[in-house]
């Protein structure tokens, strides 16, 4: 058994909009009480549509957005309540790779100032060992030395996400949030960051979250993937368990959607072709938060908010109409709910709170 | 002259190049096909390659100067359109030939209502009165899948989702019954269970009206199970054109090779290195005097530095330009024969994942 490296309890991100003097105050559920553990040296990869809130949950777990509720343990501190000082401290050890290699890079900096900047302030070496550490740096990720006196746009988009990586490997960090880092590439060079992802977590022992919405590269980089919808992680599981035999609908359309780079095999294949879009995360559905898409949908799931229940061994989904008994949805009798039997012969009381999901705010 | 051999679009040789600082830029540097009545023609390449200049090019788009058409034929439907005057382009474009774009909200005008913007076309190309361009307005978006469509006639842009946007350029693309569709990366800003619902939305239309299309994309995925041949372009050149099936099964081109492979395979085991292809996509402004992508190709020799490669017919519909096309087209048929023989054996497995 691996040992945790980050455990995130009951993790909460709500922002505020609206509001005034007789307004209302709305809130956007946008991280919506994610219970997570990290493993070490594991990737853990986090996929969901636009909206779902997995970026916000990756920028929560570094408090680059602040956490509304709930905690983050990492070495025995709770990352959601250090102060400012004591969290820039353990940034050094929690780093993050960004989406848009264009707009993550200051375009008025060298690449060695930039690779260079967390070095500085960590305080982590002088003059002439920084240069020599950015030289390394920029080596490891693949990029001729040659070039560290120059800007950003003069790179490419692949070589900008090397070196928005080399900044984020400066201060030999264990664990990286690597929020969509080939989305906004190349074909040719996703597989190139991919690679080098996978590379560099083989050669330092690094932890990801990799945050994306291309399933095909989640299920090549990832040993767990977390299905996110609306907020919640609604799905658990192996990387190769979720793909092989995803337990939740939501899961199942998402797998299905993905259109596969074989014409033989997409002449053949029945997609499950969803409803509608993902809701607002401001009014999200009361009961199961994707009832409204649901094609297995009952009375039921419009009032009961299902709680993340281990269906199979380490094999989590949030769906009150499948049980470890019943783990087939397809299989399960019209208008019955095995999920909601299993939980009250466990013992586990459905709330009031989560029957009614009545808004706290 | 009307249509040649029932096809409704013909491109010869198109070349368009684009003046700039640098130099002289061959976006598209000739590239020939023909579309037939109903058929889907997949453009595949990476950003740079010229894919969309190809397509503003038949709809004589291109902004001139620094873009300029500098050789070839457009014919579609017996009409030469690199002839005609813009005004008689305008009376085509929008009417015979629609496009969809990537981006539905840089599309769409944010200060109209949906019910202008579909209006104005059919008032313009269909003659229609106010009345009668509203109601074809509401039936064009239930055929798009619109909910309450009456009433939603009347939403501006930002009400509606990226989904609900995209089916909005569809339902104003597909307004005078087009026989042309060009589509643009269509669902590349969309979430995958929205982009299957466009797909399908795409097939159906083509299915119920006839139209033939054009689909560009970076995503092989995508044309796999959309269309029926396929050209791959790659700095503005035509580097394989082929139908469908066989430029999956027996690519002719390593840079295709290259591409299937870099894809992610979901029956792949994770932690096995995925196939990359080396460097860097060249620039455009300065090409290398041979191959374009000989700096990045596992099999170029000399050759393929110095000299600039033939386009091989592997047979009348399938070509690559490459100086060993033959060589790698019998290697694809040999690798793929080896994964028909281990595929019979793990039939089952597939027959489990398709059902899901």
């Amino acid at each position: 058994m691996m040992e945790n490296l980050l455990s995130i309890q009951n993790l909460q991100v709500h922002f505020k909009i609206g509001g005034g003097l007789f307004k209302e105050t709305k809130h956007v559920k946008a991280v919506d009480g994610v219970n997570l553990d990290i493993k070490k040296g594991e990737t853990l990869g986090l996929v969901g549509e636009s909206g779902c809130g997995k970026s916000t949950l990756g920028k929560a777990i570094l408090r680059l957005t602040e956490p509304t509720g709930g905690q983050v343990f990492y070495n025995g501190k709770d990352l959601a309540h250090l102060s400012q000082t004591q969290m820039r401290d353990e940034r050094k050890n929690l780093q993050m790779i960004f989406q848009d290699p264009y707009a993550s890079l200051n375009p008025r900096m060298t690449v060695g100032q930039i690779i260079g900047e967390p070095l500085r302030t960590f305080g982590l070496g002088n003059g002439k060992s920084t240069e020599e550490r950015v030289q390394e740096l920029m080596e490891t990720v693949g990029m001729s030395p040659r070039f560290i006196k120059r800007y950003p746009h003069e790179f490419s988009g692949g070589q900008r996400q090397r070196i928005g990586i080399a900044r984020a490997l400066a201060v030999d960090p264990e664990f990286i949030v690597a929020d969509e880092p080939i989305s906004a590439l190349d074909v040719s060079i996703q597989a190139q960051i991919m690679n080098l992802m996978e590379r560099l977590q083989a050669e330092k022992n690094l932890t990801y979250l990799f945050i994306s919405h291309d399933l095909r590269a989640i299920r090549h980089v990832s040993d767990r993937v977390a299905v996110m919808y609306l907020g919640k992680i609604v799905e658990l599981a192996d990387a190769k368990e979720v793909y092989r035999e995803p337990l939740m609908p939501y899961t199942k359309a998402l797998i299905s959607a993905v259109p596969v780079p074989d014409p033989q095999i997409e002449a053949n294949r029945k997609r499950i072709i969803l409803k509608g879009d993902v809701p607002s995360p401001i009014n999200p559905p009361v009961g199961c938060n994707f009832h409204t898409r649901c094609p297995y949908m009952i009375e039921a799931c419009k009032t009961i908010e299902p709680p993340l229940m281990e269906i199979k061994p380490n094999h989590f989904a949030a769906c009150i109409r499948i049980s470890p008994e019943q783990p087939h949805i397809e299989q399960v009798a019209p208008k019955d709910a095995p999920g909601l039997h299993y939980l009250n012969s466990v013992g586990t009381q459905i709330s009031d709170e989560q029957i009614t999901q009545s808004d706290k705010f | 002259m009307s249509e040649i051999n029932g096809h409704i679009l013909t491109v010869n040789d198109l070349k368009t190049y684009f003046q700039t600082e640098d130099g002289v830029v061959k976006a598209v540097d000739g590239i020939t096909f023909d579309l037939a009545r109903g058929e889907t023609l997949g453009i595949v390449g990476e950003s740079g390659s010229g894919k969309s200049v190809t397509n503003l090019s038949i709809m004589r788009l291109i902004p001139e100067p620094p873009g300029k058409i500098v050789n070839g034929d457009v014919v579609f439907d017996g009409i030469d359109v690199r002839a005609l005057s813009i005004d008689d382009v305008r009376k085509i474009r929008g009417k015979r030939i629609a496009m969809i774009f990537q981006d539905p909200m840089t599309s769409l005008n944010p200060f109209l209502k949906i019910s202008t913007q579909l209006m104005e076309v059919t008032q313009l190309h269909l003659n229609h009165t106010k009345e009668q361009a509203y109601k074809h307005a509401i039936k064009m978006l239930e055929l798009v899948g619109i909910p309450d469509a009456e009433n939603r006639v009347k939403s501006y842009p930002h009400e509606f989702s990226g989904g609900m946007r995209q089916r909005v350029m569809i339902a104003m693309a597909l307004s005078c019954e087009p026989e042309l569709l060009i589509a643009d990366e269509p669902t590349t800003a969309l979430d995958v269970t929205i982009q299957a619902q466009i797909l399908e939305l795409i097939k159906d239309l083509k299915a119920r009206l006839g139209t033939s299309v054009i689909l560009i994309t970076h995503d092989l995925g995508v044309v796999a199970g959309m269309t029926e041949k396929i050209i791959v372009m790659y700095a503005g050149k035509v580097f394989e054109q082929s139908p469908t099936k066989e430029l999956f099964s027996t690519p002719a081109n390593p840079y295709t090779k290259g591409l299937l492979k870099s894809v992610p395979d979901p029956a792949h085991e994770a932690g096995t290195e995925l196939y990359q292809i080396p460097g860097l996509p060249p620039d455009v402004a300065h090409l290398p005097p041979g191959c374009p992508f000989a700096p990045r190709c596992y099999r170029a020799e000399e050759i393929c530095r110095e000299q600039f490669p033939p386009f091989v017919e592997i047979n009348p519909n399938h070509r690559s330009l490459c100086h060993f096309a033959e060589e790698v087209y019998a290697e694809s048929v040999r690798e793929s024969n080896e994964k028909k023989f281990i595929n019979k054996q793990t039939e089952e497995i597939k027959i489990e994942t398709n059902t899901i």
